[in-house]
């Protein structure tokens, strides 16, 4: 066990490395300079230009050879410091991302648990009834195979503009400031709903055909088929198959669950919601290298983390795993 | 008799018409008798015994009734059928090796399973126990997952759990086939030994491999495309065969101790007719090298001599004439 789990560790170490590194190699393969960027929006003259080149270059770490940024950048973040932003200057990126994963967490982790909940036990339900499976499913078909942003779209189309039940920008009415009360609650879940909805609809057509044939392959394996000679009564049977089922579904989740604090890019972006995945697009039109690292750098960590903990799970839920590790030590 | 079958007809639905696998069953099997089921593959042993226990589609009961200790089987009733199953009929799936629940520890999942037919395990337990030193299974068994046993514990385990509620009629399908050949050896004699034991009453073993039958069966019971050929004790059906096709298959398997560099073995010409839509008459025809008009029309299967059927009309005494 020790063993197996000490193996993994090492692995996730190297992975991480290697993706840290792509993630400071990226930005900088970008054409343009940050810091020309965010002069040529103050229109100064060009002496000044000249001067407050200079001295951002050498604020951001610029001015030094690259391998050495690149080293800089390895000891920052064990500090704990993911540098300044250049769009948003002179905020720290750690605070910027931070105030955008409650909004991440708050939209997706509902969304993700709730459609995985609901699309696992419709798609069982569906699978034994000929009536769902010949209507509702071929629906499922048509919801996963829907752009998150085109099914976001739709729905700020329709509940926003045309009926005017929801709004369909922001976090929360842009006549307010967050503050604790009922009033801005309420404007903040309203605001929640349609970009929640846009997820889980797609989420939930997914997870419901995945379950659905799964079930269906487990009635079919050969322990169903001795149950069944042995006359166990049907509920027996569908239990079994339920619970080898859903394993390949638990991975799907971890998966999902890993990716919590990337946000939902083109659904945020539709909604204009304040989470880490409008950040990135907000941080890549304006070549803020090290925003876009940070944001990246949570991703990373998040996956990795879920990678971990699902390692971790199925060792509980399925034996197999448990005593592979044991034949690999041996 | 503890099993006694009726005209048993059973056909495969598919989209170009029914497959007619089982064509007019009619046979019986007394008490304490262990049956050998033999046929190329195709020829219906194993919807012969599926028909017994779990009838399901694409397979559909066209005719027939079977009788277990005088007591009609609910074969095509599913519901029904499953208060018979374990505790009347019970089966030793060909697919033994991968009969357990890979996620379920192996008592746990006996447990549940006797737990859901109102059976109490607790009080099951050491007659388990008795029968897993039988097959020579550590009790330790019981607490592992399938998938920490070799094949053959795991088919040792089926075979337990499969008797363990001393069923009436067991069929064994395939059971030796993927054994070498010494396990082959210890597997048979294992069944000998449920049934001296009273763990079953009457079994059917179907294989392809009739020297195992040889050495555990009572009696054979040959079947070709479909239909019943010959049913006799198994010393008959090996030295005094008299259907044309049991002649030719016995005739085709090797013998201890002849070389055959010298004398080569004989096969059967030609092959077996599609099931789809099978000839009229005797479906062995074809390839009989006795046949003549009257194998047109479809045999009955007629006792001989006490317990030998056979289904063929020049046994029965029409000649060309007729």
């Amino acid at each position: 066990m020790r063993r197996y789990l000490g193996r993994k560790l090492l692995i996730y170490v190297l992975t991480f490395f290697l993706a840290v590194t792509i993630d400071w190699l990226i930005p900088r393969f970008m054409p343009g300079d940050p810091v020309q960027t965010m002069l040529s929006r103050a229109s100064l003259h060009a002496e000044a230009v000249e001067v407050m080149h200079g001295y951002y270059t050498r604020a951001f770490g610029l001015d030094v050879p690259v391998w050495r940024q690149y080293l800089n950048f390895w000891v920052a973040i064990f500090h704990g410091d993911l540098g300044t932003s250049v769009y948003l200057f002179p905020q720290p990126v750690i605070k910027i991302i931070m105030r955008a994963v409650p909004y991440d967490v708050f939209l997706l982790l509902p969304a993700i648990l709730l459609s995985w909940f609901a699309g696992n036990w419709f798609g069982a339900f569906a699978a034994r009834n000929k009536w769902l499976d010949n209507t509702l499913l071929p629906l499922g078909y048509i919801l996963t195979a829907t752009p998150y942003m085109w099914l976001g779209i739709l729905l700020a189309w329709l509940f926003g503009v045309v009926l005017g039940i929801f709004p369909i920008a922001g976090a929360y009415s842009f006549s307010m400031r967050p503050h604790l009360s009922w009033a801005f609650i309420g404007s903040v879940v309203k605001h929640w709903f349609l970009p929640f909805a846009s997820i889980f609809l797609v989420k939930f057509g997914g997870w419901a055909i995945g379950m659905r044939n799964m079930i269906i392959y487990e009635l079919e394996a050969d322990y169903s088929h001795y149950l069944e000679a042995l006359g166990a009564p049907r509920g027996l049977i569908r239990k079994y198959a339920f619970r080898n089922a859903i394993l390949p579904q638990i991975t799907g989740l971890s998966l999902d669950l890993g990716v919590i604090v990337a946000g939902a890019l083109v659904t945020e972006v539709v909604f204009s919601y304040p989470g880490i995945g409008y950040l990135i697009l907000q941080a890549i039109q304006n070549q803020d290298y090290f925003l876009i690292q940070g944001c990246f750098l949570f991703i990373i960590i998040g996956v990795l983390l879920a990678n971990f903990a699902i390692d971790i799970a199925y060792v509980i839920v399925d034996p197999r795993t448990r005593l592979g590790m044991v034949g690999e030590s041996a | 008799m503890s099993l006694q079958v009726d005209n048993l007809t059973v056909y495969y639905q598919t989209l170009r018409g029914d497959v007619q696998a089982l064509e007019g069953a009619t046979f019986s099997i007394a008490d304490g008798e262990i049956m050998g089921l033999a046929g190329e593959s195709g020829c219906g042993k194993s919807t012969l015994a599926n028909s017994l226990i779990r009838l399901v589609p694409p397979m559909r009961l066209v005719r027939g009734q079977v009788r277990l200790d005088g007591e009609v089987l609910p074969i095509d009733d599913a519901r029904r059928m499953s208060d018979y199953r374990f505790s009347r009929v019970s089966v030793i799936p060909q697919y033994a090796m991968n009969a357990l629940n890979p996620t379920r520890k192996v008592g746990k999942m006996m447990a549940e399973l006797l737990g859901s037919k109102g059976v109490d395990f607790a009080a099951t337990i050491p007659e388990l126990k008795r029968r897993l030193d039988l097959v020579e299974l550590s009790h330790d068994v019981l607490k592992m997952y399938p998938i920490e046993l070799s094949g053959g514990m795991k088919q040792r385990v089926v075979m337990v759990l499969s008797t363990l509620l001393n069923p009436s009629l067991l069929i064994a399908d395939e059971i030796t086939s993927a054994l070498d050949v010494s396990t082959q050896k210890a597997v048979a004699e294992m069944l000998v030994g449920f049934r001296d034991r009273g763990f079953v009453k009457s079994l059917i073993v179907i294989t392809h491999d009739i020297s195992i039958l040889y050495q555990i069966a009572d009696t054979i019971l040959i079947m070709y495309a479909g239909q019943l050929a010959e049913k006799a004790p198994t010393d008959v059906i090996i030295r005094a065969p008299r259907h044309p096709y049991t002649k030719l298959l016995i005739a085709s398997l090797p013998e201890v101790g002849v070389r055959y560099a010298e004398r080569r073995l004989s096969g059967i010409p030609g092959r077996p007719p599609l099931l789809l839509d099978p000839p009229a008459g005797c479906r062995f025809r074809e390839r009989c090298s006795v046949a003549f008009e009257k194998c047109l029309e479809a045999p009955p299967f007629v006792e001989l001599e006490p317990g030998h059927f056979v289904a063929c009309w020049k046994e029965l005494g029409e000649d060309v004439d007729g």
